[in-house]
């Protein structure tokens, strides 16, 4: 915050949080993960309170279960596997970025710059290729071969 | 300016317009301007001040990208007014406002204060455990130009503000170290003449520190000088991971070279000519 009282405030906020803007694809990732990561956090504690059921006894578990049948939450359930799939496989390349993989080292920077961005992003495809196969697995097993 | 086929052509200036004495928000407002060979962001608003309107402000000096004063949000991105072009971003419209995540001082002009207190708070210079050779210095520290390409990188940050302005944790989290203060910790760190990882901790894996940043890469996508604040910050989370494993250590700084004196002379090397003045 600024000391001057005149200055007007011009943080962007959550449109800074949530918008990519013109920047590169590793800026919406970083949206995209942070809401996975909310949306699947949400999804655990319904989990964990619809699971919870079990301990009224077998009939009000299948009694829960079936109330959940339905293609709504048959929907749901997908969405939470897509979110399941970039959140899982993105945090691997985040994890391995942290630890300095795929990064490069340090250099003297020349125009046109080259930075870290750059050299992961085969890193951040190759994992983005396993999350879009593992969802269209799960799409196959959610949709056609049924359960 | 040098006149050519295209100076009858104009380019639209759309420049966010703020005065704290008289506007109680700010507004957009339009100015048309010669477009000519080479025109940059800057000389536009310079040409605007002098020819159309004396009372827009904004910050420059240097006009060659090497003060980092004149960083603007243009045309969607943070950049510096003065090494871009018109015609390489949008020769029909320019729109300039002043760099966002920081307040509005006037016009164009960002208030830089907080931004500095960051940087301040990682202690941004070489720290030793001997302090009497910095008080009463016997030579110069040893460095390799191999130990120097470990920093150098780091080293060309202008503290234009670029990277604050583009970074998404920043835009909700007002605590937070920030790009531009964490790549410095790391410059300073990587340095080996440098003692001061540990008194760096504090403010570097604090809360508000490098475990805020989740690499989204547009502070290192903005950075006008290739620093690549983006991967310095992944350094850093790495370097605690080993020490904290105890497969890093931390370092001992480079000792001090030899008197000169102690050398023994080049017969080869000819003398230095004797001092003028």
């Amino acid at each position: 915050m600024s000391k001057n009282s005149k200055a007007r405030r011009n943080k962007l906020g959550l449109i800074g949080w949530l918008g990519g803007g013109r920047y590169g694809f590793e800026r919406y990732a970083y949206t995209l993960h942070r809401i996975t990561g909310l949306a699947l956090l949400v999804y655990f504690v319904m989990h964990i309170f619809v699971t919870g059921a079990r301990i009224g006894g077998s009939e009000a578990w299948q009694t829960t279960m079936e109330r959940y049948e339905t293609p709504f939450f048959k929907l749901g359930e997908f969405l939470v596997f897509l979110a399941f799939a970039f959140h899982a496989l993105n945090g691997v390349r985040l994890g391995l970025a942290e630890l300095g993989v795929a990064l490069g080292k340090p250099q003297r920077p020349v125009y046109p710059y080259r930075v870290s961005i750059h050299r992961q992003r085969p890193l951040f495809i190759a994992v983005m290729i396993v999350a879009a196969l593992i969802m269209i697995l799960g799409g196959a097993d959610f949709y056609l071969l049924g359960h | 300016m040098e006149s050519n086929e295209s100076a009858d052509k104009t380019v639209l200036f759309e420049v966010l317009r703020y005065n704290p004495d008289k506007d109680k928000s700010p507004v957009m407002q339009q100015y048309k301007v010669p477009l000519q060979k080479g025109i940059t962001v800057l000389d536009g608003l310079v040409w605007i001040k002098e020819n159309l309107d004396a009372s827009l402000s904004w910050r420059s000096s240097c006009r060659m990208g090497v003060c980092g004063s004149c960083g603007m949000f243009i045309n969607g991105l943070p950049r510096l007014a003065c090494n871009n072009q018109i015609v390489h971003i949008n020769p029909e419209k320019i729109t300039v406002k002043p760099l966002p995540n920081f307040d509005i001082i006037r016009d164009l002009v960002p208030d830089l204060e907080g931004f500095f207190q960051k940087h301040r708070s990682v202690k941004p210079y070489l720290i030793r455990k001997e302090i009497d050779e910095l008080d009463h210095p016997t030579g110069e520290f040893f460095q390799s130009p191999e130990e120097l390409v470990n920093y150098i990188q780091f080293a060309y940050c202008i503290k234009c503000g670029l990277c604050l302005s583009a970074c998404p944790t920043v835009a909700t989290d007002e605590r937070y170290t920030g790009p531009q203060a964490l790549a410095q910790a790391l410059r300073y760190n990587s340095d080996s003449r440098d003692e001061g990882a540990k008194e760096r901790e504090a403010a570097v894996y604090s809360g508000s520190g490098v475990w805020r940043c989740h690499f989204a890469g547009a502070c290192s996508q903005v950075c006008p000088k290739g620093v690549d604040p983006a991967m310095a910050i992944q350094l850093l989370k790495k370097d605690i991971v080993l020490k904290k494993l105890r497969l890093r250590k931390y370092q001992h700084g480079t000792g001090v070279l030899p008197k000169t004196e102690e050398w023994k002379e080049n017969p080869k090397i000819p003398k230095a000519p004797a001092p003028t003045v």
